[in-house]
């Protein structure tokens, strides 16, 4: 420390206090598999959920939820339930009507003319689904206002279920808002940016063969462990308000909820205080949430709403729901032609935050990795009397990635070829990056052939398929399928003007602050908003990489708009990517000020001055030199600065990325098959991910590995199900199949490392691509165990039933119900010359 | 109802409702917040506890149906509610240790239900572990890295010392069982 440097008092204390100096930094911190910052407190119980959250005078409101798919309200009536000992106060969707908002937020409108029903929190008119709010009470305890749900007395008239889409579009059909005229919410058009899908085709002549399919994405429920809840605490004269909210996205919900109530922005606080997973079921703006609010800004008094699982499953947004008709073309030689998809989209009974957005972004992932000249996409957005879907891990680009890699599959049984030889002949290659994708992306970086001759490798392909060979020869009851997904995903939402030419109503930024406190200690505010990520961790790294400091010197601030005040949050695999960036970035304008103030104190000229390991030290004389810690206390001290230079080492950076990142991987699953009960058990599952550059390889693959359950899952086991009446009939952890340990095999997980240029760090985001990556792994294994049984597709969840029922089928039943042929045949194979008469006959093979 | 029980060491006696779940008792009643509620079917073993050396879960249980007993939730488990790690117990490391959570939601039961399992079988096989954490969801981990906390607990607590973690403390001692990445470089 130079002889300049006096700062007093707090430099005499910190001498008497070794410890709280900080530490010299050891380096190598970006890449290390640092435990996790969180753990202390979640393995011991010491966690702060929302319903943890106790006030002096706290009430619990529970909501009526309506029991009918479809229904007018003739009549709702409270005033049994205000009799009822410890009820405070019960309110109709009508008694709240001017409080609480004309409607809630949809944030995408993909199409001008997209249809977007008014959204109130309680249904004042119609119930649209089984599960809509028709009214809250409020009492002193949760069994009490539990109870004074069944006081209030509520008439319906039954109005008509619409559950299956494509009914639902048919003219005549009961519609689920009488005053739009129509169940079809937009149609949403993209041509591509390539050329016109139906002329390559033509084009190609006697050469084309074409495949079509039709899959189906089942509704999901997204089951983060902690059901949702809030806590609203008002300061009732001064009209000022915190919530504390199950939320993925309290910066966003401040704006929605300030814009939906008319309450001032700068006078809502919102708080995500531990939140207990998300998957995207906590990326929106609920009824509840804006219930609890106006509920305790019309009493005065602290309001607690806690879901129940099964209120869980009626009243929070679900996943996927769409039937996708996909038809894929190649030469005779395998070389891709193009790809045409058409969708339909189940937006449920209303529309939540980005309900029409979900699969609108798979418009961009179905073609993948793979070259092709023309490309056409559509999707059909359908209202029925169900849950609103919303996004759910991955949020379009699973639906997508599932639809591509299993066409793949089945263009590769068609032309007779391994299905890997002619992903390999198609996808990009690594010396073609950057690539311009037909669906006008263009991706970065990649190496998809390191990550699938590694993947290949680790799995024992030619082993198994030699295997294979075997027991279809002695016709094993017992077969064995291999399945292959090469995938690759967009994440970091999103360049802003991006964002913006698809009509979506914010920005894709990230916000980051660096302060530097006195005793060298760092405190880094971030915009992105935790829920199990490990961001506590991976974020101290950042910023003990970039300023030299120690990991442990590093604390974090995020998730309260009190003291993280800009935030877009957390979704999308994007906290890393944008937010990680951010922070970065903030740390270089830290660094920045520091060198000014360190040259200063050494009486040395900036460009003289290096800096690495958090000192900054004078070129030829590594004696005189600074650790940016003594630079933070100087700062604090003020002494001595350079002339008109701020006492602050503080900074800030809103970070927009310029491109979306691209994670890349290949995914192998072999599955063994009892064709006499139908019983599929994983028997291997390995894959390569390529996620750019790592911060923290243990959280990494735990994110991967979480991923891969839930993509599993939707392959094998979960399916939110509703009966003719529009009734979830999966409507609990007994009925909606969640695996277990037991249900799910060990993971074989590798890596290889192709850094991102779009962004400083060569990061990509890791969050999703498991869910993306295996759905389709694990479905393509099934098909390939069952093919030759003449099975060349199964739906999902490929349960014992079904794929029993696959195998005791006709040749007839087994065929797919979605493949046509071309050429005016009429043979039922999948594949045939295309002729232009049946390219434009697309009406009936849906 | 009056019932008298001992939580984590220190003993309650409180009146209750007859239908008071036991698992609200400790949550409302006596602000045992550590044990949380994940379902309403007894399917997600969240509010998993020990009552009188058994793991239940307390969503399964009333409150009167626990008078008497002594029971000890996660809270109790360690030795010290402070940052000391040294006074947890083997599982609550092990689970640290082998990135055995994420959003920790389940932490609480899933560490719960293990001690549990170990105490009835001391060394189970990953499929034992498997099927002997059955009643217990959790969706962010996949379970493979609680399969691997729960059987380096198991190897702890025989005294045969805990399996090497997934973390590395600082770049002399890397040590670390995470999967090396290769920079990918053209194909073979």
């Amino acid at each position: 420390m130079t002889d300049q440097m006096d700062a007093g008092i707090v430099a005499q204390q910190i001498a008497e206090h070794p410890d709280a100096l900080s530490k010299p930094y050891a380096g190598g911190e970006l890449g290390r598999g640092r435990r996790r910052k969180e753990d202390a407190k979640l393995v011991t119980g010491q966690t702060n959920w929302t319903d943890n959250i106790s006030l002096p005078g706290l009430l619990h409101m529970t909501v009526l939820r309506s029991p009918m798919a479809h229904a007018k309200i003739v009549s709702v009536d409270v005033s049994a339930a205000l009799e009822l000992p410890g009820v405070i106060a019960a309110y109709s969707g009508a008694d709240l009507a001017d409080v609480m908002g004309a409607s809630m937020p949809c944030a995408w409108p993909v199409t001008p003319d997209m249809v977007s029903p008014v959204h109130t929190p309680l249904a004042t008119d119609e119930v649209r689904y089984v599960g809509d709010g028709v009214a809250v009470v409020v009492a002193r305890d949760r069994y009490a206002a539990a109870d004074a749900l069944e006081a209030i007395a509520v008439e319906y008239e039954q109005l008509p279920a619409v559950v299956d889409m494509e009914e639902a579009l048919k003219p005549g059909a009961p519609l689920v808002h009488s005053d739009k005229g129509t169940n079809q919410c937009f149609l949403f058009d993209f041509p591509g940016a390539g050329a016109d899908y139906a002329e390559t085709v033509r084009g190609a002549g006697d050469d084309a063969v074409v495949v079509r399919r039709r899959f189906r994405q089942q509704r999901l429920l997204p089951t983060p462990m902690e059901p949702r809840g809030v806590v609203v605490a008002p300061i009732a004269a001064a009209d000022e308000f915190t919530m504390w909210s199950t939320t993925q996205i309290p910066h966003v919900l401040r704006v929605m909820l300030a814009l939906t109530t008319g309450i001032p922005e700068h006078k809502l606080r919102v708080v995500a205080p531990d939140v207990g997973g998300g998957f995207g079921a906590k990326l929106n703006v609920y009824a509840e949430e804006i219930l609890a609010l106006v509920v305790a800004r019309k009493l005065g008094r602290p309001v607690k709403w806690t879901e129940s699982r099964s209120e869980n499953y009626q009243a929070t947004t679900h996943g996927r729901d769409q039937i996708q008709d996909i038809e894929i073309a190649a030469t005779k030689d395998g070389t891709l032609l193009g790809l045409k998809v058409e969708l339909l989209a189940d937006m449920g009974a209303y529309l939540q935050l980005i309900t029409p957005g979900v699969p609108v972004l798979g418009a961009f992932m179905f073609p993948a990795i793979y070259k092709m000249p023309s490309y056409h996409f559509t999707c059909t957005g359908v209202f029925t009397t169900k849950t609103p879907t919303d996004a759910y891990r991955g949020a379009g680009r699973p639906e997508a990635t599932y639809a591509i890699e299993r066409i793949m599959d089945e263009l590769a049984a068609e032309l007779g070829r391994d299905p890997m030889e002619l992903r390999r002949q198609n996808w990009i290659t690594h010396e073609e990056f950057p690539y311009e994708m037909v669906a006008g992306l263009t991706y970065d970086s990649g190496n998809y052939e390191a990550a699938t001759d590694k993947a290949e490798q680790m799995f024992d392909m030619a082993g198994l398929r030699r295997e294979q060979a075997e027991r279809r020869e002695r016709k094993d009851p017992v077969q064995l399928g291999i399945g292959i997904s090469t995938f690759t995903e967009m994440c970091g939402l999103a360049p802003s003007r991006v964002l913006g030419s698809l009509s979506y109503g914010a920005g894709g930024w990230e916000s980051a602050s660096v302060r530097m406190l006195p005793t060298g200690k760092v405190e880094v505010v971030s915009g992105a908003t935790p829920h199990g990520q490990g961001h506590h961790t991976a974020w101290s790294q950042i910023v003990a990489d970039s300023l030299g400091v120690p990991f442990e010197d590093v604390e974090l601030v995020a998730g309260d708009t009190r003291s993280s005040p800009k935030g877009m949050d957390t979704y999308g695999s994007r906290s890393l990517v944008v937010g990680g960036v951010a922070i970065h970035k903030a740390t270089g304008k830290v660094i920045e000020k520091a060198k000014r103030i360190a040259a200063h104190l050494l009486e040395a000229s900036e460009d003289d001055l290096d800096f690495g390991k958090g000192t900054f030290s004078v070129k030829g004389s590594p004696e005189a030199k600074l650790t940016i810690q003594e630079v933070a206390l100087a700062t604090f001290a003020a002494h001595n600065l350079p002339d008109g230079m701020e006492p602050s080492l503080d900074s800030d950076y809103v970070y927009d990325p310029e491109n979306f990142s691209y994670p890349h991987g290949t995914h192998l699953c072999a599955v063994d098959i009892d064709t006499e009960t139908g019983f599929t058990k994983i028997r291997r599952y390995v894959c390569v991910d390529d996620v750019g550059k790592i911060v923290n390889p243990v959280i990494v693959e735990g994110q991967i590995h979480g991923g891969l359950a839930q993509g599993i899952a939707q392959a094998l086991y979960e399916e939110a199900v509703y009966d003719a009446e529009g009734n979830l009939t999966t409507g609990s952890l007994v009925d909606y199949l969640v695996p277990a340990a037991p249900d799910l095999p060990h993971f074989d997980t590798g890596r290889t490392e192709t850094p991102a240029t779009s962004n400083p760090l060569g990061v990509k985001g890791v969050g999703e691509a498991g869910t993306i990556a295996s759905t389709p792994a694990v479905i393509n294994a099934v098909v390939d165990a069952l093919r030759p049984y003449g099975v060349d597709d199964i739906d999902m969840p490929a349960t014992p039933e079904r794929v029993w029922r696959a195998l005791q089928g006709s040749d007839e039943e087994r065929a797919t119900a979605g493949t046509v042929s071309y050429g005016g045949s009429s043979t039922g194979s999948t594949g045939g010359s295309a002729s232009s008469d049946s390219l434009e006959n697309d009406g009936s093979a849906r | 109802m009056r019932v008298r029980m001992k939580v984590d060491g220190v003993t309650y006696e409180d009146e209750v409702q007859p239908r008071t779940l036991l698992t609200h008792h400790l949550r409302d009643g006596l602000g045992r917040v550590g044990t949380p509620i994940g379902c309403d079917t007894s399917s997600c073993g969240a509010c998993t506890v020990d009552i009188d050396g058994e793991s239940v879960k307390s969503c399964s249980v009333l409150a009167v149906q626990a008078d008497g007993s002594t029971i000890t939730t996660i809270q109790g488990l360690s030795g010290a509610e402070n940052g000391d790690s040294s006074t947890w117990h083997p599982v609550q490391k092990a689970f640290q240790e082998h990135h055995g959570l994420q959003c920790g939601y389940c932490t609480p039961g899933m560490i719960m239900a293990t001690v549990d399992l170990l105490k009835r079988n001391p060394s189970p096989s990953e499929d034992e572990v498997r099927h002997g954490l059955e009643g217990n969801l959790c969706r962010c981990t996949g379970y493979q890295n609680i399969v691997k906390a729960v059987l380096s607990a198991a190897s702890e607590l025989r005294g045969e010392g805990p399996l090497p973690g997934s973390f590395q403390d600082a770049p002399e001692n890397d040590t670390a069982q995470t999967p090396a990445a290769e920079t990918a470089g053209a194909p073979a």
